[in-house]
Formats: structure tokens, C-alpha cells, sequence
């Protein structure tokens, strides 16, 4: 990292503290730690567009697919959704990865002439013979007590073990996705996988029986435990009567954040630094030469579809990191809030600004463009408050004005990504080349 | 009578509401197919753009209520139109001059062209957000029905009804003469043959002395111009919400690549593939096999391949297969050096 960066992180520090000592201290460890998550899926969406120049569009898509990840081994499981319709879902399961197989020894083995055919064929089979089995089961599951449950719960595992289970089902997603997708031109790859996040998206709105949909699955279980549980905890109570102050509660909740920091912090230098190991070995200088001309790289022997797919799994795999993370950090699983301008843009807003091809450019992207997502909220209102200060306050143009104010931030993260595509293409932390160095 | 009384059913529920939504995704996907043969790069904004050009309309829908002005039984918003079709040009006219047009002359790669218009996209987000709010808003105050699906029984004596609506004959009126005048400014004049040979072979074109920057506007102002028709005919059919426009991008995209890239033709044809499968595949057919089987007898099951809930899944499906059996598309459209 140049004397530049070193600069911006220095600042990024000082605005986080001058926001913990003029807000709170609550505020500021709760951006910080958004900030750190925001960094991860930077990270991977930087390993994709920087090191291997994917344009991967569906960033929403594996963050949900960690969430749900998250979900499914903390939440316990329920007995009797799993007695009235486990089987029947398991056997689904295991048609899905029987026509998957079929289809793929039928590729390799098949003459060329029938591949397609055969390929057709067998998706057609496996899709009826597996609704035999699934939509019975599916309707047996989500009769049971809809109001509480009405899907299968999960593993009731501790939700820390879902951060690395969450990268493993989004790269296993991202493997399969990228067998199909890969190897279209960028742009075209771009919108593909805008659609797959959509998919992704419908189904955890919609399939009731594994993440209750629209009904949401809350209170999933935390790695340390929640704040209120302490604050109504015996001992922190008769703590607090005996003291009688009231900033010992505030203490709490600190401490509590400053344990999800910690953690997050071990994930995120982790992930930062076989980042950096990979850009910097043979096989990052190898997947840059792909990037800057595939043609010839292919000349050179490289197998450039294998390495996109490779890096592709890779990135996603950081993704879904981050969004079982994120989800562990909201406690609950709501479908509806994934959304792609938040999920998809607002991350490569971070990659660009902060430098592709760079890590700790994206970084600092994804700590920048996070608190500005999160404070311009305030600010928006702030602003608009005074500007409209002189007219009354049961003007329709200043109600107006003032709950309009949120969308801003979408108005402010357009101005900054056109701003830095035009004037910095290559970001606050430009990638440094042999040239520069 | 009982196969007229299926196909009545079936028309009913599948073949007049994918016409129609089939003639609002080809207005879309128009542009889309314009601004790739044209500028070379995927739209990301055409969607806000198309939301942009609906609110604009909307706005002016209100005014016009407000001032009394009424063309009943028509809806009042295809009066308003043009405010909303001049509102979406001087969007689309604006963001040439001071985004696209520094790439165009710099020569940037389609992908920063796409970038770009990510960046767009989320300020025509914001802007639209911040005017009309994100809540959806019903605008069609003309007659319901054309003919409704009682009427229609009175009429015919059969035991199901087809309902057209008033909006999807507008719809399909006005995407019927906008497409026929599109063709005939393609086809015709010297700007529209200016504008396909700038497709065909840039550098060619600009030796024969076809002014680039002239081609590329007229596209922008067509593109703006069918994408508020037919954002605004969508929201009159169904309604207008700000969040609807980023998710119909998907189905305009595979409409344009199935269609050909740069193809008027088979964006339109595009279109109406991808309208009619979506409809179909999550159609539950159950009760129209019901009327064509003997009396009183129904399928067990519901016949309905796909919930409604996965329609993104249909263009998509469609999307991923003609870019691996057929990336040029129907109509063999250009392909685009990366």
C-alpha cells in the first residue's frame, strides 16, 4: 500500500471516531462493523472484476445464499415438519444431484450430435419424476403450525460455523452457475447473472418449506449473546440496581458490539490476506495476464475457461461469507430486504471507487461508500429540515421534501460512481502494475 | 362447445395478457436493441429510464385531473404521453452529453459504457424515488373494459368469458402504430438508413459521411421515446411501481439477445417469446384441460409447470439457452467485439 492509501485509511479512522465521540459509540461500532462486511463482499466482487475481469451482476444472489446458509444450520430443526414431509424432500434432493450427474456423464459420453437432445431429455425427466416427490412433501411440511413454523428449521448448529458453511454453498451455487454462464462475453455474463440473483431471490421469498418466505425466520441464535438477554439477565440486573447508573447498559451493548468486531476483524484479515498471497503469486500475475488479453494468454497455454471458473467460485465463495455474516448480524432472515441496488450496485460502487484490482483499494471502498450509504440518511434529513426551515410545518412541499430525503443517498452513490469512472478510473488505490512500481 | 369455451379460457387468461404484456416488453426492448447496435453497450439504465418517462406522465396525468381536463372514456394519461415521452428524451439527451458521450469519443470498452450506466441508473433511481416516492400508483381512469366477461357471455351463450381490457387494446394499438412508424423512419428516411448503416459498420458509415453524433441522437431521442410508451402502457395494463422497472430489465435483455442484437424486427419478435412462454409456463392449465375432457371431470393436478413466483426464471431459462445454442440470435444480430 502506497503513502496515499496508508492516507485514506488514516481518515476513514479519524471520521469513524469523530462519529463515535459527536454521535455515539453505538453508531460508530455499528457502521464499523457493516463497514467490515461491506469489505468482504468487495473483496470478492474484487476478485472476480479485478483479478479476472468477471462481471458478476449477481452479487445479491450468493449474499442471500449465505444468509440462508446462516439460517439453516442455527435455527433448530422441527421434528415434526421433518416427520411429515423430510423424506419426500430428501429424496428430492437426492433426484436433483441424480439428473445434475446424469446430465453431465451424458455430455461427456453422448455423441455430439445428441448432446443437446440428450441433455434436454434428461432435464425434462428429472423435472417431472422430482415434483412427484417434492410438491406432496412441500404441502405436508407447511401444514404443520404455519403460524410459528411451517418449514423444516435447521440444524440448530452454532451460526459461527455457517460463515465458512455460507462460502461453501455459495461457491458450490457459483460452480454450477459458472459451468452454464461462463464463457459468455462480460456484458452478456453481466445480465445472467442479474437473473440468477433474481431466481435466488424468488426462491427464498417463495419456498415456504425451506425459509418460511415472506413470513421471515427471526431470532436466530448469535454468537454472543444478544443484548437484551443480557440487560434482562439477573446478575447484569442486580449489577445495575446495585450502581444505579445508567451507562452501565450503554457498556453492554459496547462491549457486545466490540465481540462482533473482533470477530469480524479475524475474518476479514483472513480473507484480506490470501487475497493478497494469490494476487501475488504466480497464479495472480497469471490470471491478470488473462484479464488484459485472454487471447493470448490462451496462446500461452493458459486455460482461461478453467481459471475464470476458478476465480468465479472464488469470489462468490467471499460473497457468501459475507452474507452469512450478515444475516448472523441481523439475527433473522428476511427474503424481502435483498434487494439489487443495495446487494448488487452498491458493492461494485465500493470495487470502483476504491480500485479495482486492488485489495486494499477495495477496502477502503467498501468502508467509505458504507458510511455514506449510512449517514447520508440523517444528513438528507438534516439538509432538507433547513433548506425548508422557512415554510410551515404542515407544507406538502417540505413533508414532501423531507421524507424524500432518503432516496438521496441512491441520487449521491450515482454521482460518486460517475464521478470516479470519468475523472479516477482506476480508483482511490490504484492496482499497481510493474509499470509503476 | 366445450373446446370454444378452452379457448375462451385460454384466452381469457394466457393469450390476451401476454399479447399485451409482450407489446410493452417489445417497446422495450426497441431501445435496448437501439442503443446495442448503435452505442455497442448493454443499457443497464433503460429500465429507470422507461420508470422516468412513466412518472413523468403520471405527473402530468395528475395536472391535467386537477385542471378537469378528461378525454373519457380514454384514459387521461395517453394525453399526457408526450410530457412524459419530451421528459424522458431530455433524460436520455442529458446523460448522452455528460456521461456517454466523453466514452464515445475516448473509444471506451462496452464494459465501462455498462458501468456508466449502473452509475445512471442509480441516480434516475434516487431522482425517481425522491419525486414520486416508492409506493405503487394506479393512473388508469378511463373505461374498465372494453367488453367484459359477462357481456361476452350474454353474446356468445358460452360458458366462459373473455374480458379485454381498455389497456391492453390501447396498449396494443398504440405498440401497433409506434413499431409501424418506427419501421417506416427506419426503413425510409435518410436519418433511419443513416442510423442502420452506422449499425451495420461504424467506420464504413463515417466515411460516407454520416455524422455520428447526430446518429446517436436521434437513437437516444427514439429509445427515450418508446421506452416512456411503454413504461406508461405497462402501468396503465398492471400498475406503476418504481421497483417493477430494474426487474423487467431482465426479460427486455433476453428479448433483445433472442431477438438478435441491433434487430428491430427481432426484438419484437424477442419479445413476444419471451411473453408468451413466461405466461404459459406459469399458467395453471388445469381447467381448461378440464373443459376439453368428458363432463364434470377436472386433472388432478394443477398442470402448472412453474409458480408464478419464478417468471424471472422463464427469461432467464430463455436468456442462457440462445447464448449457448444461438448467441447471434433469431434474426442473426451483430456480435460485438469485447
Amino acid at each position: 500500500m502506497t503513502s496515499r492509501g496508508a492516507l485514506y485509511f488514516a481518515i476513514m479512522a479519524v471520521v469513524l471516531i469523530g462519529t463515535g465521540i459527536f454521535q455515539s459509540w453505538n453508531v460508530a461500532f455499528g457502521i464499523l462493523m457493516m463497514c467490515m462486511i461491506s469489505a468482504i463482499m468487495a473483496l470478492g466482487v474484487n476478485i472476480q472484476w479485478g483479478y479476472g475481469g468477471l462481471l458478476n451482476f449477481g452479487v445479491m444472489g450468493f449474499t442471500a445464499l449465505g444468509g440462508l446458509t446462516a439460517m439453516l444450520v442455527s435455527y433448530p430443526p422441527v421434528p415434526e415438519a421433518w416427520a411429515a414431509g423430510g423424506s419426500g424432500i430428501m429424496l428430492s434432493l437426492l433426484l436433483l444431484l441424480a439428473t445434475v450427474a446424469a446430465v453431465m456423464v451424458a455430455r461427456r459420453k453422448v455423441p455430439a450430435q445428441y448432446k443437446t437432445l440428450t441433455t434436454v431429455v434428461l432435464i425434462i425427466a428429472g423435472f417431472f419424476l422430482i415434483r412427484v416427490f417434492y410438491l406432496p412433501a412441500v404441502d405436508r411440511i407447511e401444514a404443520v403450525n404455519p403460524g410459528e413454523t411451517g418449514f423444516l428449521g435447521g440444524l440448530g448448529l452454532p451460526i459461527i460455523i455457517s460463515w465458512v458453511l455460507g462460502g461453501l454453498v455459495a461457491a458450490g451455487a457459483a460452480w454450477l452457475i459458472g459451468k452454464v454462464a461462463l464463457g459468455l462475453r462480460a456484458d452478456y455474463l453481466a445480465i445472467a447473472t442479474l437473473g440468477i440473483a433474481e431466481i435466488i431471490i424468488a426462491i427464498l421469498k417463495y419456498e415456504d418449506w425451506l425459509t418460511r418466505g415472506v413470513k421471515n425466520v427471526t431470532g436466530l441464535p448469535r454468537p454472543a449473546p444478544p443484548q437484551t438477554e443480557v440487560m434482562l439477565a439477573h446478575w447484569f440486573v442486580s449489577i445495575n440496581d446495585f450502581f444505579g447508573m445508567d451507562e452501565t447498559r450503554a457498556a453492554i451493548a459496547l462491549a457486545l458490539k466490540v465481540i462482533y468486531v473482533v470477530l469480524f476483524l479475524i475474518v476479514l484479515v483472513t480473507i484480506f490476506w490470501f487475497s493478497e498471497r494469490a494476487l501475488k503469486s504466480p497464479w495472480g500475475r497469471m490470471m491478470r495476464a488473462i484479464r488484459d488479453n485472454r487471447d493470448a494468454a490462451a496462446a500461452m497455454g493458459k486455460n482461461v475457461t478453467h481459471r475464470h471458473l476458478q476465480v468465479f467460485v472464488l469470489g462468490c465463495a467471499v460473497v457468501g461469507v459475507a452474507g452469512a455474516m450478515l444475516t448472523t448480524l441481523d439475527g433473522q432472515l428476511t427474503p424481502t430486504t435483498y434487494i439489487p441496488l443495495r446487494y448488487t450496485f452498491l458493492i461494485w460502487v465500493m470495487v470502483i471507487l476504491g480500485g479495482s484490482g486492488n485489495n486494499w483499494g477495495a477496502v477502503l471502498g467498501g468502508f467509505i461508500i458504507w458510511f455514506v450509504w449510512v449517514q447520508s440518511e440523517p444528513f438528507g434529513h438534516w439538509f432538507m429540515a433547513n433548506v425548508t426551515m422557512a415554510m410551515s410545518e404542515d407544507n406538502w412541499l417540505r413533508n414532501h421534501l423531507i421524507s424524500g430525503a432518503v432516496y438521496m443517498r441512491y441520487v449521491l452513490m450515482g454521482l460518486i460512481l460517475l464521478t470516479v469512472l470519468r475523472f479516477a478510473p482506476s480508483g482511490l488505490i490504484p492496482e499497481r502494475s510493474k509499470h509503476s512500481s | 362447445m366445450d373446446i370454444l369455451n378452452a379457448f375462451a379460457m385460454f384466452a381469457n387468461f394466457v393469450l390476451i395478457p401476454a399479447t399485451a404484456y409482450g407489446a410493452q416488453l417489445a417497446l422495450g426492448a426497441l431501445g435496448v436493441t437501439l442503443i446495442f447496435g448503435i452505442l455497442r453497450f448493454a443499457n443497464f439504465a433503460h429500465g429507470e429510464l422507461m420508470s422516468f418517462g412513466a412518472m413523468a406522465t403520471i405527473l402530468a396525468t395528475w395536472g391535467l385531473q386537477g385542471m378537469g381536463v378528461s378525454i373519457h372514456p380514454l384514459p387521461t394519461a395517453l394525453l399526457a404521453l408526450p410530457v412524459g415521452i419530451l421528459a424522458a428524451i431530455t433524460v436520455a439527451l442529458l446523460s448522452d452529453r455528460f456521461v456517454y458521450r466523453f466514452y464515445r469519443h475516448n473509444r471506451a470498452s462496452p464494459i465501462t459504457f455498462a458501468m456508466a450506466s449502473i452509475g445512471l441508473m442509480f441516480l434516475l433511481a434516487g431522482l425517481i424515488r425522491f419525486i414520486i416516492g416508492p409506493q405503487h400508483q394506479h393512473f388508469a381512469d378511463g373505461e374498465r373494459f372494453l367488453i367484459s366477461a359477462f357481456e361476452f357471455r350474454e353474446l356468445t351463450g358460452l360458458s366462459q368469458g373473455i374480458a379485454i381490457r381498455q389497456t391492453q387494446v390501447i396498449t396494443f394499438v398504440v405498440a401497433l402504430v409506434v413499431m409501424a412508424a418506427l419501421f417506416w423512419f427506419l426503413q425510409k428516411t435518410k436519418s433511419g438508413k443513416a442510423m442502420r448503416a452506422y449499425s451495420d459498420n461504424e467506420d464504413l458509415s463515417l466515411l460516407s459521411g454520416i455524422n455520428p453524433d447526430r446518429v446517436v441522437m436521434i437513437a437516444w431521442m427514439i429509445t427515450a421515446a418508446l421506452a416512456a410508451t411503454a413504461a406508461t402502457l405497462y402501468g396503465l395494463d398492471k400498475v406503476y411501481q418504481p421497483f417493477i422497472f430494474l426487474q423487467m430489465l431482465l426479460p427486455i435483455f433476453a428479448a433483445t439477445i433472442l431477438g438478435g442484437i441491433g434487430q428491430p424486427v427481432g426484438a419484437i419478435l424477442g419479445a413476444f417469446v419471451v411473453a408468451y412462454s413466461e405466461v404459459m409456463v406459469t399458467y395453471a392449465f388445469r381447467q381448461v384441460v378440464g373443459l376439453l375432457g368428458p363432463a364434470d371431470w377436472v386433472p388432478d393436478s394443477m398442470l402448472q409447470l412453474m409458480s408464478t413466483n419464478y417468471k424471472f426464471a422463464v427469461s432467464f431459462i430463455i436468456l442462457v439457452v440462445v447464448l449457448l445454442v444461438r448467441p447471434t440470435g433469431i434474426i442473426r444480430g451483430k456480435v460485438i467485439e469485447r
